[in-house]
């Protein structure tokens, strides 16, 4: 294996990461001891548990900090540590481990330094509420599995961190399950990603068994080098992976899990929205990015179809919703979307970049919208309304998530997603990228709507809305901080002096990738986007701000065919239901038309065929042959059967009688004659 | 002395056994027959232990612990025929036909 | 046949077996169920001595004391606790004893001629020394400690077993009264 970091070409200068990397096995470890010691001991402290969850953390966050600096500083790039575990066979082993490299350290960074200010948080928005405890305990199972995920050096490990995310996500998305909505929400986003994940097995049988290795290395390793047995399998197998990460990232059509998902207490909407569950699909794709660009490359314009419609198309559902957390969450499977549209674009920087700040912002925006719900008390925006006097804190740390979300220069989102569209512009996807254009104008205009809706104008709710505690705010500027400044580490061109940028730390890595990522700003590009975000928040401002009621606001969207449309977010539900609602207007008398008269005239042709058909085998066939076949065994069972059980009399001294006959033929046969 | 004078006792003992576990209506009697039968293959047991004279005595051994076996199936079968006879005001086998067709 | 019966352990022999064979007999043809309990004790007391002829003292003696000192009176009590039938009664055996008596003929001819051309005059050798009961005890605790530690718990289970089992559940009638007094 020693050969494969000799492959480490785009790594120019590389530390091992010394102790931190070997010990970096903990933060895999802590969070699965926090959730044991919270089940066990939970109960009886001050916090419920949260210690325990913290402190894993906190733990965990100053492993990924030192490896994150020592990455920007000299570059970590170590074998991952590998422990086999057990022999699966046609020399397969199962290993378990930790991998330390650009990719991963990132994704580390992520979920404790995220998964820390949202446990924080969480702390006072579950303050007296149900079950506290196994909240702490299941929210430890689910950022755990997630590094365990994010950690993996193979396929194998991924799976099991993959289904680990998806129980906890099942358990948090269903924690009020005295709600039957609840309880239906945690099964849908289960079964929807089960579907997915029967893909990702079977992909990852496919290739593991292809190169004779799960491991990540091996497999980048034999797509950067033509394997021939991979390319054999190479298409259906980044096929199936594709499909299991659409389930996980929620693509469309698999999307409908994830606003549902908003049943859950709001941190576990911003953890699984930021920086856990949803990303896991693009950290696959992005895992095997060679595989995407040598060997299966064909699969890459269906790949960024998915990812545009989902950019765009779930990006306007976010319009018309009343609920806040679903504006973020539509939000969030959109920006999902520009992710994979990137990452298959190639654009491995690019897309990894904007999970990066998209984590920070995302998860501001969802704790910030979570704080006005614990001040109001409803998820709806026609509840809220003016909340910008009652809750400062919330409101300035809210509108600078807006900001970075909807690509206002210099915020993070900004520089993200400038990188994504300049990716697209250079890789020749050039409708896609004025796609992705409008698509910034749709996060813009959105985005300004929620601000507007929640904050500006008149109270609409009921009681006395407050400001949250310090417990709670503290995350929210504390994430504010890297939702302003992110953008600056991947500035294109800009290699800031003794750390470099994020594009050269995501390159430390085993195999090259071959990503395609800006040397230079594209002014033309990055002015259109911006200004494309500015007339979404103009926009958004002229019709949203100046009336303050939220009806008459909703009101001004109401255009005929879209809103509806929107508002049953595009019949996708129903159609998942397998209730098509598209029985109405003349489409539907069209297909009524249709079906009355062409299919169901072939279908009683066919029929009527099929009827004479098995008119004659059954009267010729069955009824005389085979059934005299078959009534004749089974009378020839009856009659045995009643023959038979006159012989069970229930009388003990014949059995007994028997038995000694029994035993006597025996001693006959097998010591007198034998 | 030779075995087979034993062995024959022994088998007449067992017939004699399996003749009352096969007529005896009443349960308790029914394990009593039982009980024939095992100290029939107790006889046996030692006989084989006279013949061969092993170091540890093994035939006698386990004509021990048939003998032990055979006090907990009394302890046990006179509890269940107590029960039965509780439930069912009879203790006769030839009443106990549930489990017919 | 001459020479067998110069020897007088073998007329000891004759006369204890038969006593045996005829208490046996008895057993399992008398009409009064605790004449038949009392048949046991002969039979058995005339195998404990066929054990003492076969010099296994030991076993004779744990035949005599399990045997005919707790066991029969444990039959005794559970024919008393069963009520059955004291006196002669002429249904104690079923109708099938002709047949049951051909089949335990079948038995006694298989089982006797198996063993008796298997085994045939093989001489039983020291006859007349008791076995040393240190030797027994020697084997119990040692190669055979185990299958004696299972026998031990069988016993304690069928201990257990024998209450549980026996037990009466008290009607809700009777538990009041009982917790009254």
């Amino acid at each position: 294996m020693g050969s494969l970091l000799f492959a480490a070409a785009e790594a120019t200068h590389a530390g091992d990461g010394g102790w931190w990397a070997d010990t970096a096995g903990i933060m895999l470890i802590s969070p699965f001891v926090a959730f044991l010691l919270i089940l066990a001991f939970g109960k009886r402290l001050r916090y419920n548990g949260a210690e325990f969850a913290i402190g894993a953390l906190a733990i965990n966050t100053v492993w990924a900090v030192v490896l994150f600096v020592l990455n920007m500083t000299e570059g970590v790039l170590r074998e991952p540590v590998r422990f086999v575990v057990g022999d699966i066979g046609s020399g397969l082993t199962f290993e378990l481990g930790w991998a330390v490299d650009g990719l991963s350290i990132m994704m580390y960074l992520l979920v404790n330094l995220v998964g820390l200010l949202v446990f924080t948080y969480a702390v006072g928005y579950m303050e007296g509420d149900r079950r506290v405890p196994w909240f702490f305990a299941a929210f430890s199972l689910f950022a755990g599995s997630m590094l365990l995920l994010v950690g993996a050096p193979n396929l194998v490990q991924l799976i099991i961190g993959w289904e680990g995310v998806g129980l906890a996500s099942y358990l948090l998305i269903g924690f009020y399950w005295e709600d039957h909505e609840n309880v239906n929400a945690g099964n849908k986003a289960f079964m929807v990603n089960k579907l997915a994940d029967v893909g990702l097995l079977l992909g990852a049988v496919f290739l593991g068994v292809a190169i004779g290795s799960f491991d990540f290395a091996e497999l980048n390793l034999a797509a950067v080098e033509g394997n021939a047995a991979l390319s054999a399998v190479a298409i259906a197998g980044g096929a199936l992976l594709f499909f299991g990460a659409m389930g996980k990232s929620a693509q469309f059509p698999f999307h409908i899990w994830l606003p549902d998902a908003m049943a859950g207490p709001t941190p576990v909407s911003a953890l699984m929205h930021a920086a856990t569950m949803v990303t896991a699909g693009i950290y696959l794709m992005a895992r095997t990015f060679p595989l995407y660009q040598q060997m299966a490359a064909d699969l890459r314009p269906w790949m960024v179809a998915i990812g545009t419609i989902t950019l765009f198309a779930m990006g306007l559902l976010a319009l018309v919703v009343d609920d806040i957390k679903k504006v973020l969450a539509y939000s969030t499977v959109s920006q999902l979307g520009y992710m994979m549209t990137a990452v298959a674009a190639g654009g491995y920087t690019a897309g990894l970049f904007h999970l990066f700040t998209h984590a920070f912002f995302k998860a501001l925006l969802f704790l910030g919208a979570g704080s006005v719900i614990h001040a109001v008390h409803s998820n709806n925006m026609s509840d809220m309304g003016g909340l910008r006097k009652y809750m400062p804190r919330t409101y300035a740390t809210f509108v600078i998530g807006a900001l970075a979300l909807a690509g206002i220069f210099p915020l993070s989102g900004f520089w993200s997603k400038d990188e994504i569209l300049a990716t697209l512009g250079h890789e020749g996807y050039t409708a896609v990228m004025w796609i992705a254009i409008a698509g910034a104008f749709v996060t813009a205009f959105y985005m300004t709507r929620a601000v507007a809706l929640t904050f500006h104008g008149t109270y609409k709710g009921h009681g006395h809305p407050h400001e949250s505690p310090p417990v709670m705010t503290v995350p929210l500027i504390a994430l504010a901080v890297p939702s302003v400044v992110a953008g600056l580490l991947n500035i294109p061109g800009v290699s800031w002096p003794g750390i470099g940028n994020f594009t050269e730390w995501l390159a430390v890595r085993v195999v090259p990738m071959g990503d395609h990522h800006a040397e230079a700003i594209d002014f033309f590009l990055a002015g259109v986007g911006l200004l494309a975000a500015v007339a979404g928040i103009v926009l958004g401002w002229l019709i949203f701000a100046p009336d303050r009621d939220t009806q008459q606001a909703r009101d001004r969207l109401e255009i005929p065919v879209l809103y509806p449309l929107f508002r049953r977010k595009y019949y996708m539900d129903d159609v998942a239901l397998g209730i098509s609602r598209f029985t109405m207007g003349p489409f539907a008398r069209f297909v009524n038309w249709t079906n009355t008269y062409i299919i169901d005239g072939v279908v009683n042709g066919v029929g009527g065929l099929v009827y004479h058909l098995a008119r004659f085998i059954y009267g010729g066939v069955d009824q005389r042959g085979i059934d005299g076949i078959v009534n004749g065994l089974s009378a020839a069972a009856d009659a045995a059967g009643s023959g038979l059980r006159k012989l069970q009399t229930g009388r003990v001294q014949q059995y007994a009688a028997s038995f000694v006959m029994g035993a006597i033929v025996l001693v006959i046969v097998f010591v007198l004659v034998r | 002395m030779i075995a087979s004078q034993f062995l024959v006792l022994a088998a007449a003992l067992f017939a004699l056994g399996v003749y009352g576990l096969l007529v005896r209506r009443n349960a308790v009697l029914v394990l009593l027959s039982v009980e024939l039968m095992l100290a029939a293959v107790n006889i046996n047991l030692v006989v084989f232990e006279a013949m061969w004279r092993t170091s540890e005595a093994i035939g006698q051994v386990f004509s021990i612990f048939v003998l032990t076996v055979a006090a907990a199936e009394v302890g046990i079968g006179l509890a269940i025929i107590l029960m039965i006879f509780r439930n069912r005001q009879s203790a006769n086998v030839d009443e106990l036909d549930l489990m017919r067709w | 046949m001459g020479e067998w019966l110069s020897q007088p352990v073998n007329w000891v022999y004759l006369v204890v077996g038969v006593l045996t064979l005829v208490s046996a007999f008895r057993v399992v043809t008398s009409q009064n169920v605790v004449h038949a309990a009392l048949f046991l004790v002969a039979a058995l007391g005339g195998v404990a001595v066929n054990f003492i002829l076969l010099s296994a003292e030991f076993v004779a003696l744990v035949v005599v004391l399990v045997y005919i000192g707790a066991v029969i009176v444990l039959f005794l009590f559970g024919i008393m606790i069963t009520r059955a039938p004291t006196g002669l009664d002429v249904a104690l055996d079923n109708d099938k004893k002709l047949p049951a008596a051909l089949i335990s003929l079948v038995v006694f001819a298989v089982l006797s001629y198996a063993t008796v051309t298997t085994f045939g005059n093989a001489e039983l050798v020291e006859i007349g020394t008791a076995t040393d009961t240190a030797s027994l005890a020697r084997a119990f605790i040692g190669r055979f400690v185990v299958p004696f530690e299972v026998v031990g718990f069988i016993l304690l289970a069928a201990l257990v077993g024998g209450i549980a089992i026996a037990r009466r559940d008290l009607t809700p009638l009777e538990e009041e009264s009982r917790r009254s007094v």
